[in-house]
């Protein structure tokens, strides 16, 4: 590892890609969503063209002793569809933005997705069972003459290739005027949020008729609009508490107990600017693109364009940890802002046990980050170069022209290829993550 | 059993069970719905061995299958044979317990709860008692929910050992890792401890419920207020104090405003169960601040208990309270900034001019109802006026009449058509209070004035107003004050205008009697049928038909048969038609 972090950063494996591979790519295919359950059994994806894909871990083989399960597709179906607004002559995409798993309640799961507009309750079972026997039909469907009939019977069920459902439960629509950027269940199992660009709303799992604004940042005069929300979320294990990251950098903490209406945050989580480091960009590049609470509920990651902050909740002043994710492209903001790249919206996670941090960039490349080192390490999301079981080869960006083989300049990075989508196992050193349309899942080397 | 001839009676319940299964769920449903026909036609014996095994794997259905499903089978004991094999009922309504959809679960716990009479103490124990114990150790919180509905059932009917055992599981699910448990265990709390012995209310529910009450859910805590007042209830007064004041305490200070609010909106029964003394030393401080809390939701909450709160203090030193401790925070609650906290107390404020006496509400009282009067909002305006019968029974609505008639004024012509239905429905009820004289001389042209409002149902409102006014100041008023008025519109040149003394008409008939209607009514009636819009002709005939009975037959037949006939030919096909039906109706082909 050549000094990159010291002997506490892991090995990575490539474990499995999905998707097809060829440069030959539809818009519909592009992945716009990857979240792993609670239990990390299944790993579902959303697509731009409104699909969700679920897939399953097969029990560990005992002939690979050295690898985990590998996630085979369980279920796919169509979550949202295209949608047209007449009031408003507006088309509703269906892209699937967000998934959110929520916690087992019985045999079957359960997931919310949402587009711009509307989120969906889904309900994905099995079914190993199916009635057979009528009493006015063969079982191939012909009818029998109803004469015939002396006896009545009951139909019996009977053992049947396993079918997975996904079928729909609620839809939870009309409520946002603005794009829904995030959703968040709550951890009393009962509630969730949703928020688009200036509004959060709370609802019951149980009622889609109707939901209850908690934040509403919307000026009566829309031309005083400075900042808008970008992502919220709910605290693990706290029910009263949410966050929500803004388009200036700043994160708000809300109590919900104090106030229906939490338009009044109780901590505002904000690094002083650095005067000398002013400039154009400056804003958009501190605008929150995602926002994740750890598994322990004591810090909150927040993602910019070129780092990943940690805050203790219990310190708002400034971040404990700031990880650089690609500080070489500081120089490069100008043709990033020219071809819009400057806005993408790059995720962050958090490892099963709070210790590293993991979140995605250009050229297919992902960052690591052990917390207790400082420098993270570079990987490349790539079939070609990696080998199944073979631990994956760090890179190293730089900026002149005499190269090493592990090394790349800041030139000849792929804009055009980039992961935004990732999600950690909850319990394992498992990793989800999206190309354009690829999914990859990497599996931490097991010594 | 079944002969060559027996085929027309199995028909129809084959076709039945043939579509428990259809592939349209508005078929599965009406199967469903018809089980009990099912049930009889199999007889007991199958519908045991045959019927219940094939509903009990039915749980892929959709929700209202599944719905309708579990009411069924609540109402099957004599079906399956009596309560002899009421235990066969058990599998089908324990898979329904453990599906997702809360009232999918609840119906079959109620079903479970209503069988659970019929099981002998015997098969309570062998059957029942150990689903419950399944449910409330299953590994799904569906399951686990439900079972805190039953354990209340089966309690009092079995023996020592197992109620250790049943209350050894509620103290589990009471402590369950996810909140949807200790949420369903929180909200049957109350009724457990009601079948419990006094001495175990004690060593268990209340360790229980001061856990629960300290949960660090919100959605716990909340529910833990309902409990309370189910345990205050059965325990004497000497243990309140040191068992659950200090909970309760604790609740209406609750940092979560939903907390407070769920105290707030449980007052009054929690006054009742905690008696009189804990309310004047406890009670009445929470009050206060309950009705100063810094959420305007909890304010409100506790604004609409202001009254009954009052009402329920103990006689003796219940005006000193209100007067020294509830009126100071009433009076503030009269400037809220909130609108919905100011019109829940203005939909109880009038109530307390009963409890407090003539010279205490002149002195104390009016100034806010007066000041409510006048309260920006509307809502508030029409809440005072909607209950303006209390005040008018303790001081005499004359007390308010110089605020009273610029409110109404106001209102009555708010620019919100909504509001000005409300005060429209009030208008009886002011006029008997303020008496004729004082209607006619400031109301009566509000009346009127609503009758060419520009919305239908402020018109159709109007009318309906003044049969009402009509039976209270009888036909004499009608005829000198208000038919004048109405015949007039009807040289209006608006349409809508001239339709709309029809329609008066046809509600004022009855209540003004065969004199009116005969002398001032009917010509007008009869001339508008040369009205040039088809409209107002055909309502011509429709009020014809409809004052007819009102008329002696000689009328009829001289007057209104030939205005009919000439409207029976009509070029307006409309026109025709009704004036067909009238003649028809009235009889007079």
């Amino acid at each position: 590892m050549e000094g990159d972090g010291g002997s506490e950063i892991k090995q990575w494996c490539l474990s499995q890609v999905k998707g097809a591979i060829d440069d030959d790519v539809t818009e519909a295919d592009i992945i716009s969503a990857v979240e792993f359950n609670h239990s990390g059994e299944l790993l579902a994806t959303g697509d731009r063209g409104g699909r969700i894909v679920i897939f399953q871990q097969e029990q560990e083989s005992k002939t690979l002793a050295h690898s985990r399960g590998e996630y085979n597709v369980y279920s796919t179906f169509q979550s949202h569809e295209p949608e047209f607004d007449y009031l408003k002559s507006l088309e509703i995409e269906e892209k699937i933005n967000k998934i959110r798993w929520l916690p087992q309640k019985n045999a079957a799961h359960f997931l919310l997705s949402t587009n711009d507009k509307t989120i969906k309750l889904w309900k994905i079972s099995e079914r190993d069972k199916r009635p057979e026997g009528y009493n006015l039909k063969e079982e191939d469907g012909r009818y029998k003459d109803p004469t015939s009939v002396t006896t009545l019977r009951v139909p019996v069920f009977q053992p049947m290739d396993l079918m997975v459902e996904a079928s729909p439960r609620r839809v939870y629509a009309n409520a946002h005027t603005y794009h829904i950027n995030s959703i968040s269940v709550n951890s009393d199992n009962e509630t969730y949020l949703s928020a688009d660009d200036l509004r959060i709303n709370l609802w019951h799992l149980d009622f889609t008729d109707r939901s209850f604004n908690i934040v509403d940042i919307k000026p009566t005069n829309m031309e005083e609009l400075t900042e808008v929300i970008t992502a919220s979320e709910f605290h693990p294990l706290q029910c009263n508490t949410f966050v929500y990251g803004s388009s200036k950098g700043s994160v708000r903490l809300c109590d919900m107990r104090a106030a229906a209406l939490c338009d009044q945050h109780s901590k505002l989580f904000e690094e002083p600017e650095d005067p000398s480091a002013r400039s154009f960009f400056s804003e958009i590049i501190s605008s929150v693109s995602d926002v994740k609470f750890s598994h322990s509920g004591r810090y909150m990651m927040t993602r910019d364009y070129l780092t990943i902050k940690i805050w203790d909740l219990n310190m708002e002043s400034q971040p404990v940890e700031t990880y650089q994710v690609h500080e070489y492209l500081r120089s490069k903001l100008c043709s990033l802002y020219e071809n819009d790249c400057i806005f993408d919206k790059f995720e962050c996670c958090w490892s099963h046990d709070d210790s590293e941090v993991m979140t995605g960039s250009y050229n297919n490349f992902f960052r690591m980050f052990g917390r207790d080192g400082q420098a993270g390490v570079t990987l490349e999301a790539s079939w070609e170069s990696s080998s199944p079981r073979c631990p994956l080869r760090p890179w190293r960006v730089c900026a002149g022209s005499r190269r090493k083989e592990d090394e790349i300049g800041v030139d000849c990075l792929d804009f055009s290829r980039k992961i935004l989508h990732t999600s950690w196992h909850p319990q394992d050193g498992i990793i989800a993550m999206a190309t354009v349309n690829n999914l990859y899942i990497f599996q931490e080397k097991l010594n | 059993m079944a002969g060559a001839d027996g085929d027309d009676s199995l028909y129809p319940i084959a076709v039945l069970i043939d579509e428990l299964r259809n592939e349209d769920v508005q078929l599965r449903l009406n199967s469903i719905k018809k089980l009990s026909t099912i049930a009889l036609a199999l007889g007991v014996e199958r519908t045991r061995t045959e019927l219940l095994p094939f509903l009990t794997d039915t749980i892929y259905d959709e929700d209202e299958v599944l719905l309708a499903l579990a009411e069924q089978l609540g109402n099957f004991t004599m079906l399956v044979g009596g309560p002899e094999y009421v235990h066969c009922l058990l599998p089908p309504l324990e898979s329904l317990a453990t599906v997702e959809e809360t009232v999918v679960r609840d119906k079959a716990v109620e079903s479970l709860r209503k069988i659970s009479h019929e099981h002998s103490p015997v098969d309570l124990e062998v059957h029942f008692e150990p689903l419950v114990k399944r449910l409330a150790s299953g590994d799904w919180f569906t399951s686990r929910t439900s079972a805190c509905g039953l354990f209340s059932v089966c309690y009092p009917r079995v023996s020592s050992t197992v109620k250790a055992e049943i209350r050894q599981h509620f103290r589990n699910l009471c402590s369950d890792d996810t909140p949807m448990v200790r949420r369903a265990a929180a909200s049957k709390l109350g009724e457990f401890a009601k079948v419990l012995e006094l001495e175990y209310v004690k060593s268990d529910i209340i360790s229980l419920f001061t856990a629960l009450a300290s949960d660090e859910q919100d959605s716990v805590r909340l529910l833990a207020v309902e409990a309370c007042v189910s345990i205050a209830t059965l325990l004497p007064q000497e243990d309140l104090e040191t068992l659950v004041m200090p909970t309760l305490r604790q609740a209406a200070e609750d940092k979560s405003w939903r907390v407070r609010y769920m105290v707030a909106d449980k007052f009054s029964e929690l006054q009742k169960a905690v008696g009189p003394e804990i309310t004047k030393n406890d009670l009445v401080p929470a009050f206060q601040n309950l009705l100063k809390d810094c959420e305007a939701e909890v304010r409100a909450a506790a604004a609409n208990k202001v009254k009954e709160f009052c009402e329920n203090l103990p006689e003796d030193s219940r005006e000193t309270i209100i007067m020294t401790h509830i009126l100071p925070c009433v009076k503030e609650l009269v400037s809220d900034t909130n609108q919905h906290v100011k019109s829940a107390l203005a939909s109880v404020i009038m109530g307390l001019s009963t409890i407090l006496g003539k010279d205490n509400t002149i002195e104390h009282l009016l100034p806010l109802f007066l000041a409510q009067l006048k309260d920006e909002c509307p809502e508030v305006r029409l809440n005072i006026i909607s209950n303006l019968d209390c005040v008018n029974e303790v001081i005499g609505i004359r007390q308010l009449s110089q605020s009273l008639l610029p409110a109404i004024v106001e209102l009555a012509e708010d620019a919100k058509w909504r509001v000005r239905l409300a005060i429209i429905e009030y208008m009886p009820l002011l006029a008997g209070q303020l008496g004729v004289e004082f209607f006619d001389e400031k109301l009566n042209s509000l009346c009127m004035a609503w009758l060419v409002d520009h919305v239908y149902a402020i018109r159709e409102a109007a009318t309906c107003n003044l049969t009402k006014l009509v039976e209270k100041f009888g036909a004499e008023w009608a005829q000198n004050t208000i038919v004048p008025k109405v015949l007039g519109m009807a040289n209006d040149p608006n349409y809508l205008h001239r339709m709309t003394t029809l329609f008066c008409i046809n509600a004022l008939s009855e209540a003004c009697g065969q004199e009116i209607t005969t002398k001032h009514m009917l010509p007008v009636v009869l001339k508008m049928s040369n009205d040039q819009v088809a409209n107002v002709r055909f309502n011509v005939a429709k009020s014809l038909q409809k004052i007819g009975p009102v008329l002696d037959s000689n009328c009829l037949q001289t007057e209104v048969k030939p205005v009919l006939e000439k409207l029976a030919a009509d070029q307006d096909i409309d026109v025709k038609y009704f004036a067909q039906e009238a003649i028809s109706v009235l009889a007079l082909a």
